[in-house]
């Protein structure tokens, strides 16, 4: 199957290992990955701080870069949410996470990862993209991303005492809201540390990044990987190598 | 007169914008702790109750195509209220705006003296929970007519002693600790020094209270859902305070926002039901009270006030926000208010809901609520009328900043920000030339002009770029 990798800009400039675990895993799960070179963002820094109304060029230069796949594929639960929700493309958008399931029908993935794991849950994922099932609504549990966690072998999944808080990045409101912002992040790492998170991960480089930024500026003892990172490292192919 | 200027004050945004209030509000870590975990126990009350019926979800949609209906039925619906209400006896008053409210309230209290108030104390009002007169500011108003209003709900009565307004619209003293209230009723009810015992300090409100009951001859009381159909209304509360008011008093005034309607009484069955497990996490409250008619020698009046709504029925985009019954679910579950207060919003009616209301009223004052929360999403699965409230805080940022209510500054960082995220190359060289400075100069971001700095490192710039990454190892 060719689809199209879109690496949301942050992900790009800071964190390239999310993109190169991205496009392997997509690749030992037998996809043919493009990367549209002229990409860059998908507006959603500028339309969520209200200025919607000058994205249009960065809406243009998306579809230039992604109108010939049928699928677009990205590694982050937020921005795939922005472009469902505000850019049409010929094609759709999905999240790693979604698309594995959702697209190519995978159900769990075979791997070793003998670690402790804490999942946080980022919000656009899960309450924008349905990628879990949300803990307000009274409805049957399921989590697509646990799913896959769990079913690696010596992965044991970290119970939170609020399973699915936002951790405060929130966009430009984690400089805006400065304060809070942070206070919400020590918080979801307090949960984590407690609980004995060793690895925290999620499908949402930004969510990830926020905390990380914590864990280091107060030297906690957690490592922050993307799920893609996990579930690339845990998965051994014979004969596949990057 | 207690109430006065203080409240009044503490509501102007001119002392500072959600962030900054937000700011002085974390600097307390401990009790920042205690305010959201005291609110997130609330909304854990609220799961356990709501998941107790099955048909929760089903329940939340029936709630929601009942509001539907009955905004695009709005002016049938009250003007068939008012009928069948005035067939009730009540006295149907109309309020375009919080100042024709109050004038209205001020000419029912004159006339019932005969345009001859006494100067003494008895004279005045108790007052059970209304969040619509805090919108209208009616205590300052009529405190400055020399006519002195008793909150009668115990929370809202506290924050009146304390001359603060309400912190939260179901829980008004949410952000007082018990040891705070035994101090504050030392001080105004003379209980003993250091006596923190809930049971104690309730019992001496008690008393102070029913003295006030037995004393004033005018009771006001809000409204929770007033019925078309039959043009009575019904007012919640768990304290009893607004029966006791009403019915000792001569007079009973009630005042609602003209979105309070229901069609039928029927529908009552779908609203109790959601009001209080989403509230309180109670099946329901205490006293859900229906007042059809006054008693003998009663005068019951209802004064129905816009002030705003209208407008916000205008609004495509956030006309259903008038949907909302008030009960707090999304305060309680928001990341954001449990970590910054209801102060910092500003506003009488706080939280994820009043962000959205707000602006509605005044677009300058309010601006900054809308980009108080990280859009979550949390409040609009807990709403019980299903207000798509965190869709709407969206949509607000986009009109307000198109009508020009944010600085200047920010509009054009954004450009900027737009100029680099349009054009590839820009993009590819800016990235380049960041990462490296990031690297050599670290300085230029780590320092106390970038506010993410703050608390928090910056990422650690990488070699290259993904897309360097990619054009050496896969093309």
């Amino acid at each position: 199957m060719k689809v199209a990798l879109f690496i949301p800009c942050y992900i790009d400039q800071f964190y390239p290992k999310v993109g190169i675990a991205t496009l392997q895993l997509l690749e030992k799960l037998g996809c043919e990955v493009h990367f549209p070179a002229n990409q860059t963002c998908c507006g959603q820094p500028m339309a969520n701080s209200g200025y919607e109304h000058i994205t249009g060029d960065c809406t243009k230069l998306f579809q230039d870069n992604f109108n010939e796949y049928d699928y677009v594929v990205s590694p982050s639960g937020s921005c795939t949410l922005h472009v469902k929700e505000h850019i049409p493309l010929k094609g759709r958008i999905y999240e790693l996470i979604e698309f594995i399931t959702d697209i190519l029908k995978i159900e769990s993935l075979e791997g070793e990862f003998k670690h402790k794991v804490g999942l946080h849950q980022s919000c656009h994922g899960q309450r924008g993209l349905h990628l879990s099932q949300m803990s307000e609504l009274n409805a049957p549990f399921f989590s697509k991303p646990e799913q896959f966690l769990k079913n690696l072998k010596g992965l044991e999944l970290v119970t939170l005492d609020r399973k699915d808080e936002c951790c405060g990045f929130g966009g430009t409101f984690c400089v805006a809201e400065e304060a809070v912002s942070v206070r919400m992040g020590q918080d979801r790492l307090s949960d984590h540390l407690k609980n004995g998170t060793e690895i925290l991960t999620g499908g949402d480089t930004s969510c990830l990044m926020h905390m990380e930024g914590i864990i280091r500026r107060e030297k906690h003892d957690i490592k922050v990987m993307h799920i893609a990172e996990i579930l690339n490292q845990a998965m051994i192919v014979p004969g596949l190598e990057s | 007169m207690l109430k006065s200027s203080s409240s009044l004050t503490a509501h102007n945004s001119q002392l500072g914008t959600h962030s900054e209030r937000a700011e002085i509000f974390n600097k307390d870590f401990d009790r920042t702790t205690w305010h959201d975990e005291t609110l997130y126990f609330v909304r854990q009350k609220r799961d356990k109750a709501a998941f107790q019926i099955n048909d929760w979800e089903l329940l939340r949609e029936t709630a929601s195509q009942i509001k539907n209906n009955v905004l695009s039925n709005m002016h049938d619906y009250l003007v068939q209220f008012e009928e069948n209400a005035i067939k009730n006896n009540i006295k149907v008053h109309w309020a375009a705006d919080a100042k024709e409210h109050n004038a209205i309230v001020y000419g029912i209290i004159s006339e019932y003296y005969k345009g001859d108030i006494p100067a003494d104390t008895f004279k005045g009002m108790v007052k059970s929970k209304s969040m619509l007169t805090e919108e209208c500011h009616m205590n300052e108003f009529l405190a400055e007519k020399g006519i002195e209003v008793i909150d009668t709900d115990l929370g809202e009565r506290i924050v009146q002693l304390a001359e603060e307004p309400p912190s939260h619209i179901v829980m008004p003293c949410i952000h007082w600790k018990k040891e705070e209230i035994g101090e504050l009723f030392h001080k105004h009810l003379g209980t003993e020094k250091g006596n923190k015992d809930p049971q104690y300090l309730t019992e001496a409100a008690r008393q102070h209270l029913r003295d006030k009951f037995l004393t004033r001859p005018i009771a006001l009381t809000g409204v929770n859902f007033a019925v078309a159909e039959t043009g009575e209304f019904v007012v919640c509360t768990n304290e009893g305070n607004a029966d006791m008011g009403a019915h000792l008093a001569d007079v009973h005034i009630a005042s609602m926002g003209f979105e309070k309607i229901i069609p039928q009484k029927k529908h009552l069955g779908v609203f109790l039901r959601l009001l209080a497990r989403s509230a309180t996490g109670q099946p329901i409250t205490t006293y859900s009270s229906h007042f059809k008619k006054p008693r003998e020698g009663q005068q019951m009046h209802i004064v129905i006030v816009d002030n705003g709504r209208s407008t916000q029925l205008g609004r495509e985009d956030f006309r259903n926000s008038l949907k909302c019954i008030r009960c707090a679910a999304c305060f309680n579950t928001c990341p954001v208010y449990r970590r910054s207060g209801g102060h910092s919003y500003h506003n009488a009616v706080a939280g994820p809901i009043g962000s959205i209301l707000a602006p509605n009223l005044d677009m300058r004052a309010n601006a900054d609520l809308p980009f108080a929360s990280t859009l979550c999403g949390s409040c609009t699965n807990v709403c019980p009328v299903k207000i798509d409230i965190h869709l709407q805080l969206y949509k607000w940022r986009q009109v307000l900043v198109q009508e020009g209510y944010t600085p200047a500054s920010k509009t054009l960082a954004m450009k900027g920000m737009s100029t680099v995220l349009s054009n590839p190359s820009i993009f590819k060289f800016s990235g380049k030339v960041g990462r490296m400075l990031m690297d050599k100069l670290p300085f230029l971001v780590n320092n106390s002009m970038n506010p993410w700095y703050k608390q928090r490192e910056m990422p650690e710039p990488p070699e290259e770029s993904f897309r360097e990454w990619y054009k050496k190892n896969r093309k």
